[in-house]
């Protein structure tokens, strides 16, 4: 077992060099240089192709790129020239932000997802089961955007149940007010972003309980005598529960791309919105610095169902 | 020994034979086209859907032909957010540009770019999925590191970016760059079954016989996946109508003057267009929902057809 996830990480380093490569020749084919907005009028040439020297930017790429990942380790990411902060400062404030949304997201997605699924598999083909299957078709088919935005206009400016825009609002006073202020501006977002993941566990766990229905386990336990809603609760939900756990980490990597889409129509002031600011203000060692994040939390939320899939089930194991 | 001589040698005659090849065919499992239009005949919602789509990019097809893009892009304040059924047929928006013609022209966009994207996507993704699950071994194991780390890539932050440096770009080019990045599903799927299908009796026959590798792979174990991969394009085609329109909403999709599905469903984005003009964007999102919605049942009925325990035709 750590055998094999020694060699999952092993495998892991080349991925995220190249990564990183790729992002830093992105970064460099990007216009402008680190010294955009900080160069007054009265800079003459000159002295910007002295900062330039001083910074190393004629230097070749390899020696630019060794320098760029020093820096990096030392936690070093630039300063972002649309807020002059440094990159980390700025990142730091709005990740809480989409940690928040992602865990909500992530807690509801699991709470709704796995009694729909174990439901369908126990009642298969009756009216329930049908309804929830009509329902992972329609979610599934519907791109998420679409999805969200509709919510947010029944929800949000019809109904005005949802605030429709921001993370807590400023007139949130004392650590309960904030606490609730945040859930609010949370839960909209949260609750819809979570249906379009709910999809794959459903189908998932519906078919694994149909499995274990004419498994031989569950012919055993029934043929000793236990009642259905046992066999149910103990010896099926056990068994497939387990390859859901490994979905989580693939979940990360689900709700960090959907983040930029959610963050955008709810104005949510988290990481996704912060890339399509920087974006539109051209601010490029903030876009640098979150395209790297994201690719690497996605591989760490590889890794992780990697690993849990390995702890779970050891048919998966890697030779 | 000839065709003829055989024919001589028989001891059947030709009335008979043709009887019985006759009854022979009458017999046999039917054509999987039989089975599909059999299941949609079954299936009348898919009937309704399958029409809906034909007819829908026919009528987008031919009506963006009459159509002048710059005339019908160009802004008119005094129409500005003109009412449905009023002087425009579907209202205007805050530029004055007819809400219908600017739905057909972004719907000819759309569709367009997703069916490009398909092509091109699902063709690299079958051949990489057939070829890697195909060898297996060493060659697999390469080809799977590389999917795996394309697997890692923050997908839509890598488009953006892209689309944000190049200096200009049109349709085709921004089909190009979708497609390096969307063939992943398609790839992982045709792998599995390739997997399956090359341990199978028939392909050892092959092997052995001396077929060349290039045959076996695309013309015995293609044909017999067939089925997956009409469905998974079809399921591509939904999902990828999707992408377009979602980097359009966000800005990153066509360029300005280029109407788009996507482009129009942005108009939400304006607090007064969300709560006061909805015709500005919800006409257009709900086209995509009934569009995705009908492509993708038609290919879940494909999917039913291609598996015997689950027809609905066949009770």
């Amino acid at each position: 077992m750590w055998k094999t996830v020694l060699r999952r990480v092993l495998i892991m380093i080349p991925e995220v060099i190249v990564l990183s490569v790729l992002v830093f020749l992105l970064a460099k084919a990007m216009p402008g240089d680190p010294f955009t907005g900080s160069i007054g009028p009265h800079t003459s040439a000159a002295q910007i192709h002295q900062l330039k020297v001083q910074a190393g930017l004629y230097n070749p790429w390899y020696q630019q790129y060794w320098n760029w990942v020093v820096h990096l380790f030392h936690g070093n990411l630039g300063t972002s020239f649309q807020y002059q902060e440094p990159v980390t400062r700025i990142i730091g404030e709005r990740a809480i932000n989409t940690v928040w949304l992602a865990l909500f997201t992530m807690v509801l997605t699991y709470a709704i997802a796995i009694p729909m699924g174990l439901y369908a598999g126990r009642h298969q083909n009756h009216i329930g089961d049908n309804i929830i299957r009509v329902y992972t078709f329609v979610t599934m088919a519907i791109p998420p955007f679409v999805i969200l935005l509709i919510a947010l206009w029944i929800f949000g400016y019809v109904l005005g149940w949802a605030p429709t825009t921001g993370s807590v609002s400023a007139t949130a006073s004392g650590t309960m007010g904030t606490v609730l202020s945040r859930l609010q501006h949370i839960i909209l977002p949260g609750l819809v972003a979570s249906l379009t993941g709910t999809v794959n566990i459903v189908q998932y766990l519906r078919s694994e309980v149909i499995d274990a229905k004419h498994s031989d386990y569950v012919r055993t336990a029934r043929s000793k005598g236990v009642p259905t809603t046992n066999v149910f609760r103990h010896h099926i939900l056990r068994n497939s529960l387990l390859p859901i756990a490994a979905f989580a980490g693939y979940s990360i990597t689900g709700l960090l791309g959907g983040s930029v889409v959610t963050e955008m129509i709810f104005s949510y002031p988290g990481m996704g919105l912060l890339f399509l600011n920087s974006i539109s203000y051209r601010d490029y060692t903030v876009i640098t610095a979150l395209v790297l994040l994201y690719g690497l939390l996605n591989l760490l939320g590889t890794l992780l169902s990697d690993i849990i899939l390995t702890a779970v089930d050891p048919r998966v194991r890697v030779q | 020994m000839s065709q003829n001589q055989l024919d001589n040698q028989s001891s059947i005659d030709k009335a008979d034979l043709e009887k019985l090849s006759k009854e022979a065919e009458q017999e046999a499992a039917p054509s999987s086209l039989r089975i599909v239009w059999n299941e949609f005949k079954a299936d009348k919602v898919a009937l309704t859907a399958a029409v809906i789509i034909v007819v829908f990019i026919l009528f987008v097809m031919i009506a963006s032909l009459f159509i002048n893009q710059s005339q019908a892009m160009s802004t008119n304040i005094m129409d500005s957010y003109d009412k449905p059924f009023s002087q425009f047929i579907l209202g205007t928006d805050q530029g004055g540009r007819s809400v219908a013609k600017e739905l057909i022209m972004g719907s000819k966009n759309s569709i367009g770019i997703a069916i490009g994207l398909t092509v091109i996507s699902s063709t690299f993704g079958i051949v990489f999925g057939l070829v890697s699950g195909y060898f297996g071994g060493i060659v697999d194991n390469i080809m799977m590191r590389f999917y795996d780390f394309m697997m890692m890539l923050p997908i839509l932050l890598f488009i953006i970016v892209v689309v944000t440096i190049i200096p200009s770009y049109n349709a085709i080019t921004l089909t190009l760059i979708l497609s390096v990045f969307y063939w992943l599903g398609t790839a992982r799927l045709i792998r599995a079954r390739t997997m399956s299908e090359s341990k199978k009796d028939y392909v050892s026959a092959s092997k052995t016989s001396g077929t060349s590798t290039f045959k076996i792979i695309f013309r015995e174990i293609m044909p017999n996946i067939s089925s997956l991969i009409i469905v998974d394009t079809m399921l591509s085609f939904a999902e990828n109508i999707g992408v377009e329109t979602t980097l359009s909403f966000l800005g990153f999709g066509l360029p300005n003057g280029t109407p788009s599905l996507g482009t129009m469903i942005s108009n939400a984005n304006d607090p007064n267009n969300i709560t006061q003009y909805w015709w500005t964007w919800l006409i257009a999102a709900i086209e995509i929902i009934i569009l995705t919605i009908s492509i993708s049942y038609v290919g879940q009925v494909i999917r039913r057809a291609s598996d015997a325990s689950q027809r609905l035709s066949d009770d």
